[in-house]
């Protein structure tokens, strides 16, 4: 037996299987943007009432816990993920309408739109380039994560709009971390599934969005 | 329209509920970070938050 080769076997095969874990899901998550988008795009031309944010945000939770961890290893899988995004792509259409019916609401969503390509891009290059492992980060974003929802809670009923800058600043810090997280967790082998990443990277991308929007419109001129 | 207030708390709510049991995992199965791990993050985020800076400073 040729012990040189099966010593080498490994981390080759590892690698590789990295490589395929990597260019899947980045392929899955550019599709799922893409069709997002085609989504919302429907959605601003249809404009649904409000409450659609609501329903279609509920639908995808629903999803997301109860649907997908029992699909994500089949083909069935792919669909679900389409369906989670595509259902909040169209929640999204109210949101864009009224953001673009402020003055510069054009250049507001532009904006957040590239600053949010921008920041996922340089993100995970950074953890693809160092190869860094993040897990030390788990703990510490899931409970950010849970303050930020307990604070976007409350200020449901509080409206303290001080407050919903501040989680907004904090959420975009959270998601950040995630995305090193999760794209440290790829390279490193602690997840192997693309369809669960995919749709752990959507989740960052779509929040870092959401809430940069409400970052720049709170400080954009009016004219 | 309160209802759609409170259809949204139930809806943090129940993702809260449905978190904890998963954060209190997460905390329990890190590793604890060294202070090399830190200083990893800390570049990365610092340019994040003075890119939102350039962002904001750009539309205000």
């Amino acid at each position: 037996m040729d012990y040189n080769n099966a010593a080498v076997a490994r981390p080759v095969d590892a690698t590789l299987a990295v490589n395929k874990l990597i260019r899947n899901t980045y392929t899955m998550l550019a599709m799922t943007l893409l069709f997002s988008a085609l989504m919302a795009g429907v959605s601003m031309a249809v404009n649904p009432p409000p409450m659609t944010s609501l329903l279609t945000l509920g639908g995808a939770m629903l999803l997301i816990w109860l649907v997908l961890p029992r699909t994500a290893n089949s083909t069935a899988g792919l669909a679900v993920v389409f369906a989670i995004t595509g259902l909040l792509g169209f929640g999204l259409g109210p949101t864009l309408n009224a953001y673009l019916s402020l003055p510069n609401g054009g250049q507001i969503v532009a904006t957040a739109l590239g600053g949010t390509g921008i920041i996922f891009l340089g993100l995970s290059g950074y953890a693809l380039a160092t190869r860094r492992d993040f897990s030390f980060m788990g703990g510490f974003l899931f409970v950010g994560m849970l303050v930020a929802l307990a604070a976007i809670l409350a200020n449901i009923f509080l409206q303290i709009p001080a407050l919903s800058l501040a989680i907004s600043a904090a959420v975009i810090m959270i998601m950040s971390g995630f995305i090193l997280y999760d794209t440290g967790r790829m390279v490193n082998g602690g997840e192997n599934n693309y369809l669960l990443m995919t749709v752990s990277l959507y989740l960052s991308i779509f929040n870092i969005f959401i809430h940069l929007l409400n970052l720049l419109s709170a400080f954009a001129r009016d004219d | 329209m309160d209802w759609m207030k409170i259809g949204y708390a139930l809806l943090l709510g129940a993702m809260i509920v449905l978190l904890l049991p998963k954060a209190k995992a997460m905390l329990q199965a890190s590793r604890s970070a060294t202070a090399a791990d830190w200083r990893s993050i800390v570049l990365p985020l610092l340019l994040v938050v003075g890119f939102i800076m350039l962002l904001i400073a750009s539309v205000s």
